[in-house]
């Protein structure tokens, strides 16, 4: 069972490596426009820059 | 239509580098608005970038350059169809945005945590009856214990703030229980690990921490964008001031920083800013918005005039109220503070149970402490099984029985374009048996509108209406909207001119026409019957004559017998004059209606229906319905009712239909009815788990199949009040 020593703290770790990017995600801005984003998938018109 | 702000009042915020102007728009229908707005907007020089939040209706903007002049984004949305308005979010949906977001975490870090112990946990039952070695379980353990007491001291807090502030109180709420529960079932499972037991609770303690904080986070989520939208509304509406300066130049203002002593200028067609006396000029003033009365009134130097009132032909000065106390704003807002509202004395159907249950599980924990002693048990098994108890009768789904429900019957409201204001009104609203109208602005049209356009040449309800874009008249706006659709661009007016207090003039191919009084319109004066005003057009040789006056909404007679078949009493409580209010009420057969109510009136005569018991919805939507919108046990205003207004109401219905009052009250019906079964099914789930307990059988394994049956099949039940009772 000596092989948990290694897989426990891998596993604990991928959990915390989600834990972290939801809670990047969230500080970010990602889930302030839940209805939009849903609709911005289907736009292409993201390619183009704006003029400085 | 044109600008409604001065650009000199925007709120630019700067941070660093950039510059960010936040704008609330109007005119949203379909989710192509995010490219459409977003695409024409890269075209301007200079500008970042744009992006709309489809969930709250708000472009946000961005720019570098410290000389960048945002106003050219203004005509580009106009073009494309939207109104924007700048907007500086208030505090308190600052706040609220903070709250949801701290809740957010709590959830993200109660699940991380929920679903690792659970992994540990599921590894232990099965070894258990297998091969575990007692080493690896209580090294299991210490991890669980590891993971789960950080977790749930982060992700408890919500929960363990407010039982807090509720012990403090001398309060019982449903997060009394829920505390006592979580940190029992930490305590016990680590004292468990200590002895190298065989059963522990972490994860059924994080398990509770994560349904309940989703319940918690959707109840937010609703509200903040309730909140949002409703905000936008208010920006939108909101007027700008003219202030004369001591050199006799005006500037725009807004209405807020105006402060006693101040002089005001008020163009025709102007809402007046704020309460105060008329030092030069007349006018007509129409008061609709701030006493019920439909009439227009003529107003001369030294007469008072109030906030929301819309002055008709002629230009005033207005001195700005020097004592607060004696405005009519203030005289509201002291009724509004003086009513014990029936919202601050009503308990949520949650913490009615709330304080029933708490007691009577804790006693029944105590009693099966008390009794496994009495029958030989040791202590420490009589304490585990007595808290045992308590982990199980935690009131996981009893907690997500309400919440889930609102946040159900919220967004089916929204969908019909209500925004309810927070989670109890579903619970208020399901109560009414009473039915109280406002008329003016309610039972009527916001707006007075053209009554005989149907009987008027299309040319000439054409020529009308664009003459009348170029008047300030009050009644002006009701006739642009009569341009009939299917004639195409309109000929070029040529000359306009506005004569004050006769009407408009100007020429179309060399022929001349007028929109104004009919003498202005060389017609002679036709004898009206009723209180509408009378307008006349002139185009060469042709002329007509236009009626504008209150309409009723278009469902309002449909709406009210739907009512009164269902058995609501319906009153009407109208500050307009009797003449006024009698066609409306026959109309609509109501048998109950008083008029010429002042705002105390409207008052007395509600406290008189309450103490016969009656649960009042209150609908109303002037400032002097403010106060009875306050009284009553629950109430709805149109969105373009008073900001006042607005604010006390509990729900606020967009749109010109007043099946707003049907519709809402048949998704509370319901809703509340959904909530009673939640409630029945927790209890139901209580029932059979808390023998289970008090026998001392309840493994970990069984409260977490338990804890989560019940909870899902909560959250399901509660997804079927989106129909309301039968289908609209």
């Amino acid at each position: 069972m000596t092989v948990l020593i290694y897989l426990v703290p891998i596993a604990l770790g991928l959990g915390f490596m989600g834990l972290l990017a939801f809670l990047w995600s969230l500080r970010s801005g990602q889930y302030d426009d839940l209805e939009g984003a849903a609709y911005r998938i289907l736009t292409d018109e993201d390619l183009k820059e704006p003029k400085e | 239509m044109t600008m409604a702000v001065g650009h000199s009042a925007l709120q630019i915020r700067s941070s660093g580098a950039s510059s960010t102007l936040e704008l609330a728009i109007d005119g949203i229908v379909s989710p192509s608005a995010i490219s459409e707005i977003e695409i024409a907007l890269i075209g301007v020089p200079g500008l970042m970038s744009a992006r709309l939040n489809l969930t709250t209706h708000r472009l946000s903007t961005e720019w570098v350059h410290p000389n960048f002049n945002p106003a050219p984004i203004f005509p580009i949305l106009e073009r494309l169809g939207y109104l924007a308005v700048p907007f500086t979010s208030n505090s308190a949906e600052a706040e609220e945005n903070a709250q949801t977001k701290w809740l957010l975490r709590c959830l993200a870090v109660a699940g991380f945590a929920a679903l690792n112990v659970m992994l540990l946990s599921v590894s232990v039952w099965s070894g258990n009856i297998t091969d575990i070695t007692p080493e690896t379980r209580d090294f299991f353990h210490w991890l669980s214990a590891l993971i789960a007491l950080p977790a749930a001291g982060f992700a408890g807090q919500p929960f363990f703030l407010n039982a807090i502030r509720a012990v403090r109180a001398g309060e019982m709420t449903m997060d009394v229980p829920i505390s006592v529960g979580i940190l029992l079932a930490l305590g016990m499972s680590v004292a468990e690990t200590a002895i190298h037991a065989e059963h522990v609770y972490f994860d059924s303690a994080l398990m509770l921490l994560f349904f309940l904080l989703a319940g918690r986070v959707l109840d937010h989520a609703m509200r903040l964008k309730t909140r949002a939208l409703a905000s936008n509304l208010a920006a939108l509406r909101a007027s700008t001031a003219l202030r004369l300066g001591s050199d006799g130049t005006s500037t725009e203002v807004s209405p807020d920083t105006l402060v006693p002593g101040d002089f005001l200028l008020a163009r025709a067609g102007d809402r007046i800013a704020a309460d105060g006396t008329v030092i030069e000029g007349s006018s007509y003033v129409d008061e609709s918005f701030v006493t019920g009365e439909t009439a227009v009134r003529p107003i001369n130097v030294g007469e008072k005039v109030f906030a929301g009132m819309l002055n008709g032909t002629g230009v005033l000065r207005i001195s700005v109220a020097t004592t607060g106390a004696s405005t009519l704003l203030a005289e509201i807002e002291r009724l509004i503070d003086n009513t014990v509202t029936a919202k601050s004395r009503y308990v949520q159907i949650a913490d009615r149970i709330a304080r029933l249950y708490a007691p009577i599980v804790h006693v029944a924990a105590a009693i099966t402490a008390m009794g496994w002693i009495l029958s030989g048990a040791s202590v420490h098994d009589a304490l585990i099984i007595a808290i045992a108890v308590l982990i199980i009768t935690c009131p996981c789904a009893l907690a997500l029985a309400a919440p889930t429900v609102q946040v159900v019957v919220a967004g089916a409201s929204f969908k019909q374009g209500i925004l309810m204001r927070s989670g109890d009104v579903i619970e208020r609203m399901a109560e009414v048996d009473t039915i109280v109208f406002d008329k003016t602005g309610t039972l009527t049209l916001p707006e007075p509108v053209p009554l005989n356009a149907a009987e008027i040449p299309a040319e000439l309800l054409s020529i009308a209406s664009r003459l009348a874009e170029t008047s300030h008249h009050p009644l002006a706006r009701s006739i642009r909207e009569l341009a009939p659709k299917h004639l195409g661009p309109l000929e070029a007016l040529h000359e306009a001119s506005e004569e004050a207090g006769h009407g408009v003039r100007a020429s179309i191919n060399g022929v001349e026409a007028r929109l104004g009084s009919p003498e202005f319109c060389n017609m002679i004066m036709p004898q009206g019957s009723d209180s509408a005003s009378i307008i006349g057009v002139r185009y060469g040789t042709q002329s007509a004559v236009i009626r504008i006056g209150q309409k009723m909404r278009c469902d309002a007679a449909e709406t009210i017998s739907t009512l009164m078949k269902l058995g609501f009493r319906i009153l009407i409580l109208s500050g307009d004059h009797e003449n006024a209010v009698r066609p409306v009420a026959h109309t609509l057969g109501i048998s109950d209606w008083q008029a010429g109510m002042k705002p105390a009136d409207k008052l007395i005569a509600l406290d008189a229906l309450k103490q016969k018991g009656h649960k009042i919805l209150m609908v109303g939507d002037g400032l002097n319905d403010a106060p009875a919108l306050a009284a009553a046990s629950v109430s709805l205003s149109p969105a373009t009712g008073a900001d006042v207004t607005q604010a006390v109401a509990d729900a606020v219905f967009l749109g010109n239909r007043l099946a707003a009052v049907k519709i809402i009250l048949n998704l509370c019906r319901s809703g509340r009815a959904i909530m009673r079964e939640n409630f029945a099914i927790a209890l139901i789930y209580n029932l059979i788990a808390i023998p289970l307990a008090v026998a001392g059988q309840v493994t970990p394994l069984i409260a977490a199949a338990a804890m989560s049956g019940s909870s899902i099949l909560v959250t399901a039940n509660a997804l079927r009040a989106r129909n309301g009772k039968g289908r609209q």
